[in-house]
């Protein structure tokens, strides 16, 4: 019971308090270029929600069993147990979510056409935003156990897909307004952005 | 010519972030303070270089099915050098940064110029657009650092300028970031009359 408190707790703070986009800044570029379009916005929250799901525990294993100083002991080999490898962390952990991103991908193309459907474009734009290689950064800086990972990549993508949908939602309201020439496009977004940043700040001090 | 085109154009005509929108999540997450800032670009420049440099020199032997993947490690195996080296010399100021300095690998600005410019044009060119962009870069950095330290703090690289009554808590949170490059955003734009669809 009360481990799933914990877990609870960890996903508030992931998904409100600490939103990865407004108060990390992570995930901008896809944010601003998506939020366009109120579809498209769900379909790249779905994505980020599902690699999310998957690198960031991933990451975990790999980091604890292969990276981490001594980490390597369980091989049973003694000259093995006090190599460090930490400093390959940002190399492996990209190479693994290029590569998840395109096996899954293949995956779900050949088992899931309406999936691959609604995911399809974006999937290989995810290897490449901020968010998926920043919440297994954070992961590791914050020294998560597994469950803990898995929990916290999920809700990263949950609190992603949160803010995207309602910016995408509030620019479409926004065609119809009448902004002055230079702030078009991405400076009313940004401003915007700033704003519902803002509104996430009265999530602080929530405790579960 | 030519060349002073490349490398004046991404300063402010083709701003990366303004224009481009390319990099903004560590132009909003490192501007703290002026001196991070600074930090940030240093190493920005140091990686976009040096990649532009690669990916040009090996733009005849990259397979474009695979591109992005070499691109990819040719950019992270440069972060970790950074890392490694801020860790080792600067330890103070790169320990907050720590993951931004490991985002730089996903940093659209480094793909963005590797894929769009490097992969097509020799390597004197490459090098001179990274140095550009990453010029272009800081000085919004540097701008919107210098707000929010001014604003928030009341300093300039920690020394006080405005009296502590008027400092602003919220230019140090996430909204004061975006409301500032906002604002620059709007300046630049009018001054180069860019209006977008």
């Amino acid at each position: 019971m009360d481990l799933l408190v914990h877990y609870l707790s960890l996903a508030t703070k992931a998904i409100f308090i600490e939103n990865i986009l407004l108060a990390y800044f992570l995930g901008m570029c896809s944010f601003l270029a998506i939020s366009k379009n109120v579809e498209a916005s769900m379909g790249i929250g779905k994505a980020v929600i599902f690699v999310n799901g998957i690198t960031v525990p991933l990451n975990w294993v790999i980091k604890t069993y292969l990276l981490d100083d001594g980490a390597l002991s369980w091989t049973g080999i003694e000259s093995l147990a006090s190599v460090d490898l930490s400093f390959l962390t940002f190399i492996c952990f990209i190479a693994t979510i290029a590569a998840l991103v395109q096996f899954v991908e293949m995956f779900i193309d050949k088992f899931s056409p309406s999936l691959y459907n609604s995911l399809g474009i974006f999937l290989p734009l995810i290897t490449v935003n901020c968010s998926i290689l920043g919440a297994s950064v954070f992961m590791d800086e914050r020294g998560y156990t597994l469950g803990e990972s898995a929990v916290f990549g999920v809700s990263a993508g949950v609190g992603f897909y949160l803010a995207i949908v309602c910016m995408a939602a509030i620019r479409f309201k926004l065609r119809y307004s009448n902004i002055p020439d230079g702030l078009k496009g991405l400076g009313i977004t940004m401003i915007l952005t700033g704003l519902l940043s803002m509104a996430y700040l009265s999530f602080s001090g929530i405790q579960l | 010519m030519k060349n002073k085109k490349t490398f004046i154009d991404p300063l402010v005509d083709n701003n990366p972030i303004t224009r481009q929108v390319l990099g903004i999540c560590s132009a909003l997450a490192v501007t703290v303070k002026v001196e991070q800032a600074l930090v940030m670009t240093f190493a920005l420049t140091f990686v976009l270089v040096m990649s532009n440099v690669s990916v040009s020199l090996l733009r005849k032997y990259i397979p474009s099915s695979i591109r992005i993947i070499v691109q990819l490690t040719i950019i992270s195996t440069l972060v970790t050098l950074i890392d490694q080296f801020l860790k080792a010399y600067m330890y103070d100021i790169s320990k907050p940064m720590s993951v931004f300095i490991a985002l730089i690998i996903t940093n659209c600005i480094v793909m963005g110029r590797a894929d769009a410019y490097a992969m097509q044009n020799n390597v004197k060119d490459s090098f001179l657009d990274g140095f550009g962009n990453a010029l272009g870069y800081g000085i919004i950095l540097v701008l919107v650092a210098f707000f929010r330290e001014l604003l928030g703090f009341g300093t300039i690289f920690d020394i006080k300028i405005l009296p502590d009554f008027l400092n602003n808590g919220l230019m140090l949170l996430a909204p004061g970031a975006f409301i500032i490059l906002g604002l620059i955003i709007w300046a630049q734009r009018s001054i180069t009359n860019f209006v977008e669809e």
